[in-house]
């Protein structure tokens, strides 16, 4: 998009937050505007999912979380550009070693954490709920 | 495409026009079918401080796990105190995702002014940005700050211990983002749109985005299932 260097080569490797495809001006915005919209109708659906009985009450965090994984997908690539595209090979690689340590962080301290609270509470199990509560 | 120069080729190239290609330069645009295997030279400085700045801003979100598994093993640990569903009020936070989202459109924009060179129209779209990232500020600073006159802080319970560690670090962030922010609409407007400029413009953007990207999460983790369940 912006700042490119005079020789720019379609197989060189593109700054994470550019446009690679090199559109400037008004169909730049069309890409943030698109983006917007996504992401507005992504959060109004979270709000709403999570507001009113429109899904059955266990199925509700499954939504939520689905609904964040989605609109997390629609910033990545309609706010900072990122591609599956040869030039972003180095940005998405990296990206997915960060989501692989965020999933392993959070995944394993609530698996760990969920197992120690089942075998080490000396107390019955319906006080433990109540107290969860 | 073709697999690219083999080592004879990059000899060859090496022998004939010097290590940089066919002409000498220091971004290493000349022998640019090898960009990325190792024979043609650096990669443009713009791309090595984005990628970098990419790598910090992964880390970063990283830290920020540590803070959500931390809440995710604290979130029933209330200690006799409120729960997230007696004290989240959702129209606040409602108010505070839609200002986070226009911002990080604006600031999208402000950088689309910017790569074509509008001082004027970048200065503006930066300030709209500022302003609508100081009106999430104070929505935060005004909710914890009824969270605490309530006897609700973050001494009062675990849960809160990490509610208040979590939702103030990403807090933190915006507040250091919009000082960030202030900085570059003076550079912009003192300095123009010199190269180093436009790639500190560009961190802050990704840097910006990022934190949108964080509160996506936070508000779904925190305050939607929080008040939901």
């Amino acid at each position: 998009m912006s700042g490119h260097d005079e020789h720019w080569n379609e197989h060189d490797d593109a700054a994470p937050g550019d446009e690679h495809a090199g559109g400037s001006g008004w169909s730049a915005i069309q890409v943030y505007l698109l983006g917007l919209l996504l992401a507005v109708g992504l959060t109004v659906a979270s709000f709403w999912v999570a507001g009113a009985n429109v899904v059955w009450g266990p199925g509700i965090p499954a939504a939520l979380l689905a609904l964040a994984v989605a609109q997390i997908g629609v910033h990545l690539v309609f706010f900072l550009h990122i591609t599956s595209g040869p030039e972003n090979t180095n940005n998405t690689l990296a990206l997915a070693f960060g989501v692989l340590v965020v999933l392993l962080v959070v995944i394993g301290s609530v698996w760990i954490m969920a197992h120690m609270m089942h075998n080490m509470m000396p107390m019955p199990m319906d006080k433990l709920m109540q107290m969860q509560r | 495409m073709s697999k690219g120069p083999t080592p004879s080729d990059v000899a060859s190239v090496y022998l004939q026009h010097g290590p940089y290609g066919q002409r000498h330069d220091p971004h290493g645009h000349g022998y640019a079918e090898a960009r990325g295997h190792g024979a043609g030279g650096p990669a443009p400085k713009r791309v090595i401080v984005g990628y970098g700045f990419w790598i910090f801003l992964l880390s970063d979100i990283v830290m920020f796990s540590a803070f959500f598994a931390a809440y995710a093993v604290l979130v029933h640990q209330t200690a006799g105190g409120p729960t997230g569903k007696q004290l989240f009020d959702m129209k606040r936070v409602g108010l505070e995702t839609a200002f986070l989202l226009a911002s990080s459109f604006t600031c999208g924009l402000g950088y689309v002014a910017a790569a074509m060179r509008k001082q004027i129209q970048t200065q503006f779209w930066m300030l709209v940005t500022g302003l609508l990232g100081l009106a999430f500020v104070i929505l935060e600073v005004t909710e914890f700050y009824e969270m605490i006159q309530h006897g609700a802080g973050p001494s009062r319970s675990a849960f809160l211990s990490a509610f208040f560690a979590l939702v103030g670090c990403h807090g933190l962030h915006v507040s250091v983002g919009g000082l960030w922010l202030g900085t570059m609409m003076a550079q912009i407007w003192f300095k123009g749109f010199r190269p180093e400029i436009m790639r500190r413009l560009l961190c802050f953007n990704l840097f910006w985005h990022a934190l949108d990207i964080i509160w996506v999460a936070l508000f779904t983790i925190v305050y939607l299932l929080g008040a939901g369940a």
